[in-house]
């Protein structure tokens, strides 16, 4: 803006204007009752607190209105707990805004930068500093210093390795071998062909030797989705399709997006949907991704029946399970 | 005698007479009807199990067959009924879901067009066309004593709650269909579900879920529909988004609220 | 002197001659802060943090971190005799047996969710302020060093029970640490001491998310509030306002009583969502299990647009020379995000850049007088919103009657088109307001009564404002854009001249703006 120009000046602070509590001794009074009030409440507040920790059961339940059917222990527990915090709050602060002074205080500010002559002082010192330290000429001790320091940051790095075991192949394999029988989720039942009806899905794990402890890192691999559906509903390639028997086919159940349980099977349109993410698989080509962010189809699990009727697997998977990783080659 | 009727006849203009009297004949029409109206467990005799099936051909012809076909062997918009059951079809009319109110993407629970016995007769008849799933007995349906509430709940999460949701209120499919919530759902309803399979979902052969395993999934339900709110207004039991949607609105507004109200001046 | 004078006055004396403290006591007593309700945002999230501490000590009395199996035999019967970790069924214990116990998980959950909407409306007021400029950019970037840092807490909190909904949060998040390139494996091997997931992993989260973080916060908050307290408060602009000076109300007694107040008011609305509320109810999700996932699976808000990102992303993955790249996951869960925040803390830098503006401000701007920086702000805002809205995108469809497939393809085309769409909205809309301050300086209030002329016009009585208002409406400063001459005066090009061109050009929108009124055209103006 050029010099001539006038700005429109600052008025100043406005005049300050007094409460009515600042004049009228009477609403003074009005207000100190009001603040006392608030407190009380707050001790009332308390005192429910109190009397409901001791003496209203854990299991009484009270009808109220909008909260429905309420814990009566957890609902004035709470309430007490409210009161008593939000009074003494709503007390203070009707305090400072009805009694407490409110004219307005002007303080100036100070300029951060420190003087001319404190900034000279301060390189100085650090300078003089430095130099006495001798760093700038003893390049040895600055060196060693540097490696020492250096090395000295990397144990706790080297400390932490036993964190965990190294990957090694445990992302690319599962326990399921060839012959291994497919058992219902749960309830560790075998499962025949003909227990499944055409339209039917089944959520199974691999057998495991009776009281045997499936830990959760396996169910985390080994999770197979069974579905049946006619075999001219297929729509796979010779490999594919031997890897199925009578129309019924298993997927992992592990989304090869990141790593949710892909169970949900729309019979109608033979698609699966993630519910994380909502990639969507369909069934008949193999659990080929359709929509949503998943990059892979599901990997499939071939499987065929062993000597005594029951589902198990051909082979172990073709493929890792689950997410994608740097060293996943597909 | 003489004397009861004189002491009686005093209140015959007092002001609560009429509204009692009214809700005396209420009652009583009430319960004669319940007693008359109430379902017979007798099994029928094969007569009346012929006049059913006709019945429920009759009805089928009405209302069913322009979507379903004059034989039930399906159209363009409508799948076959041959073979599907009985149970099929008392979950598809008793809930409401048929007769298919539009033409949307799936057909909604809502208020039946068909009365029980009318529902028996159209299953009896879908039942007479080729075997197929039965309507479970009351027997077998008995929750309370033959289901366990615990397993039912590892049973749902394991095979329902990806579609219905972990409190069985529902989700979402793809193409805008929709697990829909099982609160106020019949039992039976729910076991025929299980086993018929309707529209997207998916068949739970009795070999891989149990009738015992699917009566414990049902007292599950049950005890999740009547358990009492536990920690307050329960928020719709779908997660994070409606709490989220609350501190947003309740609990943000209040607290900028008070903030407001402080540093107003005081008047 | 009374008895209390006495003992107040023997025990200041005591305290003084060991420390020295009356001279800063008497300076920080007196110390003046300003008045607006908004400066209480940040103040919410502080009180929000204390909450957190006090409702999460007496968690962690009761909680056992432990992932190992024991059987529920509690009072919770639906779960009775079922097989779960030691974290799950301390959970349960706390919910159902410990008197209070519930209420204190949901208070601590709710002041988390109070606390990170805190510290966002805190951040949208500090930002469309432009209170971030000189000297307090390094606070700003603490600031966004918090909201990151409790991005994180929050997430590792709410996964602590081990429930089926935060299990399968942390399989995402172990999935996007597997996703790294090279490392990925190892460090998820090591973060779970071996495959998802493992037992390692809760006991170690809760020493992140009780000891360290907490820590972290302790020290960040002491920073970011002596920032605050010695840089002095900014204010807003007004009548006797300047950039030398503070007008507000003392420490003691207003500010402490008001502040004071508001604690208690923060923490008892929690309380009071904490009793009406029920949040997080883990003995209805079930204990974790891989094999078990839920319709309707989102994190916490917070995290929301995270999920929103990944749900939309394309399903872009590339395999080369043996090795994957997953693009769908590191895109909408590290690279965006890290952009994003990384340009949020930088803002300060870039928009001083911009302007070329190396002067101290304590004077907040009215966003209006800002509009490229507002219509900026608008435009992240924007596309947060597209990526939150579609984190919910299964519960928005079930509600109003949508498909998935719609909104995931809306979001992905908007997410795009929406961001740019607001800064021109809000840009124009904002110089708009700067024209009606114009007029309102200039022609006064419309008062909307009527008045006929002699010789039969109508026209509208205007009411002249006030001075205080004319102030307010002109104080701001309007500042040219830079003038960066791309040959100097012996024709020498000036070096890196992209980056000075597009310097020009950044600063040139950014100073477009509706010239304020001055006095000379009041006094035109008063001649007619």
């Amino acid at each position: 803006m050029s010099n001539e120009i006038e700005a429109i000046k600052d008025p100043g602070l406005p005049a300050h204007v007094h409460r009515r509590t600042d004049t009228d001794p009477k609403a003074a009074k009005q207000a100190e009752r009001q603040v006392a009030i608030l407190f009380l409440l707050s001790a009332l507040g308390t005192v429910l607190l109190i009397g409901s920790y001791i003496f209203i059961p854990q299991d009484l339940f009270i009808f109220l209105p909008i909260l429905g059917n309420t814990n009566a222990h957890q609902f004035f527990l709470g309430l007490g707990m409210a009161a008593s915090l939000f009074f003494i709050g709503m007390g203070a602060i009707h305090w400072a805004k009805t009694l407490m002074p409110d004219e307005e205080v002007v303080i100036q500010r100070h300029e951060f930068r420190s003087p001319e002559e404190d900034r000279e002082e301060f390189v100085k010192a650090a300078k003089d500093g430095a130099a006495a330290a001798g760093l700038g000429r003893r390049s040895l001790i600055k060196r060693t210093l540097g490696l020492a320091l250096g090395l000295a940051g990397l144990s706790p790095i080297i400390l932490l390795r036993d964190l965990g075991p190294l990957p090694g192949d445990e992302l690319s394999k599962t326990s399921w071998k060839a012959g291994t029988r497919l058992v219902t989720d749960p309830g560790d039942r075998p499962i025949r062909p003909e227990d499944l009806e055409v339209g039917a899905v089944a959520q199974t794990l691999p057998a495991i030797p009776a009281g045997a402890h499936r830990p959760l890192s396996d169910i985390g691999k080994d999770a197979v989705l069974l579905i049946r559906l006619r075999p001219e509903e297929f729509n796979l390639d010779a490999e594919r399709l031997s890897w199925t028997h009578e129309g019924i086919i298993a997927f992992s159940k592990i989304c090869s997006h990141m790593g949710c349980a892909v169970a949900l099977y729309e019979q109608q349109t033979k698609h699966l949907l993630c519910p994380c993410h909502q990639s969507t698989f369909d069934v008949t080509r193999a659990a080929k991704v359709i929509f949503g962010p998943a990059a892979r189809p599901l990997p499939q699990l071939a499987i065929t029946v062993d000597s005594e009727g029951y589902l198990v697997a051909k082979q172990p998977f073709t493929e890792p399970v689950g997410p994608s990783f740097w060293e996943r080659s597909s | 005698m003489e004397h009861n009727l004189k002491r009686l006849s005093r209140f015959r203009r007092h002001r609560a007479t009429a509204p009692l009297l009214l809700v005396l004949a209420l009652l009583s029409i009430g319960a004669t009807f319940s007693v008359a109206g109430a379902a017979t467990s007798t099994p029928l005799s094969a007569a009346e199990k012929s006049a059913l099936i006709d019945e429920g051909k009759q009805l089928f012809l009405k209302g069913c067959s322009s979507c379903h076909g004059l034989n039930a062997e399906g159209g363009g918009i409508a799948p076959s009924l041959i073979g599907v059951g009985a149970a099929s079809v008392d979950f598809q009319v008793a809930t409401g879901r048929m007769p298919m109110a539009d033409m949307s993407v799936q057909a909604m629970r809502k208020k039946p067009v068909y009365n029980e016995k009318q529902v028996e007769a159209l299953a009896a008849y879908v039942a007479s066309l080729a075997p197929g799933p039965e309507v479970p007995s009351e027997s077998k349906l008995n929750y309370e004593r033959d289901g366990s509430t615990a397993e039912g709940g590892e049973l749902f999460r394991t095979n329902c709650a990806m579609c219905h949701n972990f409190a069985a209120q529902g989700g979402a499919l793809t193409q805008g269909k929709y697990a829909p919530t099982l609160m106020g759902v019949e039992p039976r309803h729910i076991y025929e579900a299980m086993i018929t399979g309707p529209q997207s979902m998916p068949v739970f052969s009795d070999k891989t879920i149990t009738p015992e395993e699917k009566l414990s999934i049902i007292k599950w339900i049950k005890s999740a529909e009547s358990e009492p709110q536990l920690g307050g207004v329960a928020l719709g039991r779908v997660g994070p988004v409606t709490e989220g949607l609350l501190v947003w609105t309740l609990g943000l507004g209040l607290l900028v609220g008070v903030a407001v109200w402080l540093a107003m001046k005081a008047r | 002197m009374t008895a209390r004078e006495r003992i107040a006055g023997n025990v200041a004396n005591y305290v003084d001659e060991r420390t020295g403290a009356a001279k800063w006591m008497k300076k920080n007593l007196t110390k003046v802060f300003p008045d607006h309700w908004s400066f209480l945002l940040g103040e919410i999230a502080l009180y929000s943090f204390i909450i957190l501490l006090l409702s999460g000590t007496f968690l962690t009395f009761w909680f056992d971190p432990s992932q190992r199996e024991v059987v529920y035999d509690g009072n919770y019967q639906p779960l009775a005799g079922l097989k779960m970790s030691a974290a799950y069924a301390s959970t349960l214990h706390i919910s159902f047996e410990v008197r209070g116990g519930l209420l204190m998980r949901q208070i601590h959950h709710w002041a988390a969710l109070i606390f990170m909407a805190a510290i966002v409306v805190h951040l949208m007021r500090v930002y469309f302020t432009g209170a971030f400029r000189k000297p307090r950019e390094f606070n700003w970037i603490i600031g966004v060093g918090l909201l990151t840092l409790g991005i994180v807490e929050g997430f590792l909190g709410y996964s602590l029970p081990d429930d089926l909904l935060s299990g399968t949060g942390i399989r995402i998040a172990e999935a996007i640490i597997q996703a790294l390139p090279v490392v990925g494996s190892y460090i998820a091997f090591f973060a779970f001491g071996g495959a998802f997931p493992g037992e390692a992993f809760i006991p170690r989260i809760y020493t992140v998310h009780v000891l360290l973080l907490p820590g972290a916060f302790l020290a960040l908050i002491t920073v970011h509030l002596m920032l605050v307290w010695y840089q002095k408060h900014t204010q807003y602009p007004g009548p006797g306002r300047t950039e030398k000076n503070v007008v507000g109300y003392p420490l003691l007694p207003v500010y402490m009583a008001k502040a004071g107040g508001f604690f208690f008011i923060v923490f008892g609305v929690t309380a009071f969502l904490g009793a009406v509320a029920s949040i997080n109810p883990i003995w209805l999700y079930g204990p974790y299990t891989p094999g078990q996932i839920s319709a309707g699976s989102q994190p916490d808000w917070y995290m929301g647009w995270l999920d929103g990102l990944v749900r939309m992303s394309p399903p872009i993955e590339t395999h080369a020379f043996g090795h994957t790249i997953s693009w769908n996951i590191l895109i909408p869960g590290l690279i965006v995000p890290g952009i994003l925040f990384t340009g949020m803390a930088l803002y300060p830098f870039i928009e001083s850049w911009i302007t070329g503006d190396k002067r101290e401000h304590h004077l907040l701007d009215r966003p209006r007088n800002a509009p490229n920086r507002t219509a900026l702000g608008v435009m992240s805002l924007t596309f947060m919103l597209v990526a939150l809205i579609n984190g919910g995108n299964d519960i928005i469809a079930t509600t109003f009657h949508l498909t998935i497939n719609q909104i995931m393809w809306f979001s992905r085309i908007s997410i795009f088109v929406l961001p740019p769409l607001a800064f021109v909205i809000t840009k124009r809309l904002c110089l708009s307001l700067q024209r009606a301050d114009r007029e309102l300086v200039l022609h006064g209030r419309e008062t909307g009564r009527l008045v006929m002329m002699p010789h039969g016009e109508f026209v509208e009585v205007h009411e002249p404002i006030s001075a205080e208002k004319a102030w307010l409406l002109t104080q701001h400063e309007q500042q040219p854009a830079l003038a960066l001459e791309e040959h100097d005066a012996s024709g020498v090009r000036r070096p890196k001249a992209l980056k000075n061109k597009l310097r020009a050009r950044m600063s040139k929108a950014h100073a477009v703006a509706v010239p304020k009124a001055t006095a000379e055209d009041l006094k035109e103006i008063e001649h007619h």
